[in-house]
């Protein structure tokens, strides 16, 4: 039985001990903090919309993330909401509106009539609206701490507030520490998302509100908690939300729906994303032998399932090709 | 060749590096727009002054000279601190000044953008004014200092194009000797081909090759409009006439009817 050691309990960390538990594999999981979950995984909207973000990303996040929705389902069966993504903006952004849908696709226009039948809550705020039927969404938290409960029945050891952990008891490490591992084609991606509760909206589905500036997301938690997010700041800085970011959330929450003035803002958090120059994930082996997954930027809970096989083909079949996809990606671009 | 601030540079379009897909988008674009210069907004990237490293050592990495802005300043004094932390960050004396008056519509608040002209003229700065067309608040911006003006055409990231073009004109008649870019509200190839026609000496660009499908293949498209619009302006262009003008003369040709 081969011995893993798996560094990060974040999402891509998780996915990937489970993976590999799943094909056998003896497999402990060190995390340097006292909880799994990682810093961004935990901050995460938990959307998984290939088709969405498209919008702004290379092909290779439709082709790499359009299974992920299965994976999770069956992974955890009934954590995964399949209610579809609602893309609204409003009257004077229309054209917001077409120019999206023309960038995603495996979308449908809808009208006044079908937008208020999907979310009833916005009816009489948006005329027009763009729903992607094969989106999904899950709760971050919940599904980080129910995977966490499954790889320890099928057990997986898990050892909190790790230091460094000789590898010499391992036939194989698995590095996925996002932002903690030195890498010189990483960089971070500041994130800031707030949580608001308010029992006067209740929303089935992840709505995206296009603006040509602020585009938001608001995701529907459990118990009319929203998650609303994110911004996309170029820097590393973790420190504190700040007043304009803030601002610029609560406005465009606002202009989702009024009621949103009167939630209560229940937390507020900052995650840095790790992503490489082309915001694509990649499993790398290390010169040291160790495998790493990271880089999975805005897109964690979407692309981690894939890049999860990845990994665990490379490590069984050590002729699994290496970054095969995002390398198709590069030569059709310089096409 | 096109000289700003005793720099020559190859091309007259100059690219903004806002929302790019990826940084590695963004490389390819720059190279595909055979840019010289690259705008960079300080304000959003470095959060607390700090971090965003990475970003611009990917942009620093491209070989072409970096213009920072104050982008999203809404009062003089907010502008003068960046440019001055800007200097600091990119070691250049250029800034793209940008005091926004309206926050919806991003135009610029033309008094204040006079008065930090001059507080950053006075201390060295090369300043690039984002303006508007209007030529009472250009002058006043060359006396304030500016040696380059930066007229919008239409609002940021509108697309629209050239939307008063008289006022374009007027402009490039008023001052014949100022480097004159034009910033903001190019949409498409086309609309850069017209003002570089209006004799406009390059135009700078962010959102209508950022947010395009394919950015690269735009990038390349802008750099081909920009080279047309110039060379046209420089070949005399024909002024349009109210009749038809046959290319043959009618007169000498066989008559047979």
């Amino acid at each position: 039985m081969r011995r893993v050691l798996v560094k990060g309990a974040g999402v891509a960390g998780l996915t990937v001990a489970h993976e590999l538990a799943a094909r056998g594999a003896s497999v402990t999981v060190a995390e340097i903090r006292g909880r799994i979950g990682g810093k961004a995984s935990w901050l995460a909207g938990g959307m998984l919309a290939p088709w969405c973000e498209r919008e702004s990303a290379e092909e290779a996040v439709v082709t790499l993330g359009k299974t992920s929705a299965e994976w999770w389902e069956r992974t955890l069966p009934g954590l995964v909401t399949k209610a579809g993504t609602l893309v609204v903006a409003h009257a004077r952004d229309a054209s917001e509106l077409a120019r999206f849908a023309a960038r995603t696709g495996n979308c449908e226009s809808v009208d006044e009539e079908a937008l208020a039948a999907l979310e009833p809550d916005l009816a009489d705020r948006f005329r027009e609206g763009v729903f992607f039927a094969g989106e999904a969404h899950l709760d971050p938290r919940r599904v980080l701490e129910a995977l966490a409960g499954k790889l320890r029945a099928m057990g997986v050891i898990f050892l909190f507030e790790a230091g460094e952990i000789a590898p010499s008891g391992f036939d194989q490490v698995i590095d996925c520490t996002g932002m903690a591992r030195a890498d010189d084609d990483l960089r971070g991606m500041r994130g800031e998302m707030l949580i608001l509760h308010t029992r006067e909206v209740s929303l089935a589905r992840p709505v995206r509100l296009l603006h040509p500036r602020h585009p938001i997301y608001v995701v529907p938690r459990a118990d009319h908690h929203f998650m609303v997010g994110a911004t996309m700041i170029e820097s590393d800085h973790d420190g504190p939300i700040t007043a304009r970011s803030l601002m610029e959330l609560l406005n465009a929450a606002y202009a989702l729906h009024p009621a949103f003035g009167e939630a209560e803002i229940v937390e507020t958090g900052v995650g840095v994303r790790p992503a490489y120059p082309d915001n694509l994930p990649r499993v790398k082996r290390r010169k040291d032998g160790a495998i790493t997954i990271n880089g999975l930027y805005r897109h964690g809970f979407l692309l981690s399932p894939a890049m999860a096989e990845q990994a665990a083909d490379l490590l069984f079949n050590s002729s699994a090709d290496l970054e095969s996809e995002n390398e198709a990606d590069r030569q059709r671009r310089s096409a | 060749m096109f000289e700003l601030f005793g720099t020559k540079l190859a091309s007259r379009l100059l690219l903004g590096t806002a929302q790019y897909p990826s940084p590695a988008v963004l490389a390819e674009a720059v190279k595909a727009s055979g840019t010289s210069v690259v705008t960079a907004s300080l304000r959003r990237e470095m959060a607390g002054g700090r971090g965003g490293e990475k970003f611009w050592s990917l942009v620093n990495s491209l070989g072409v000279r970096i213009l920072p802005n104050t982008a999203g300043c809404h009062s003089v004094r907010e502008a003068v601190t960046t440019a001055k932390m800007a200097r600091e960050v990119f070691g250049t004396p250029w800034i793209k000044l940008e005091v926004i008056g309206n926050h919806d519509t991003l135009q610029p608040d033309v008094f204040g953008l006079v008065e930090a002209a001059r507080i950053l003229c006075e201390d060295g700065f090369d300043v690039f004014p984002y303006t508007t067309d209007d030529l009472v608040v250009a002058e006043r911006l060359l006396g304030a200092g500016c040696k380059v003006l930066m007229p919008w055409c239409a609002p940021i990231g509108s697309a629209l194009g050239p939307v008063n073009i008289m006022a374009l004109r007027s402009m490039r008649g008023h001052f014949p000797d100022v480097p004159l870019i034009i910033d903001a509200g190019l949409g498409r190839p086309s609309h850069a081909a017209t003002v570089m026609e209006l004799g406009f000496d390059a135009v700078l660009l962010n959102t209508a090759v950022a947010k395009a499908a394919d950015p690269v293949g735009m990038a390349r498209a802008f750099s081909k409009a920009v080279d047309a619009g110039r060379e046209a302006y420089g070949s005399g262009l024909l002024e349009p006439r109210d009749v038809a003008v046959p290319s043959t003369p009618t007169i000498g040709r066989a008559v047979f009817s």
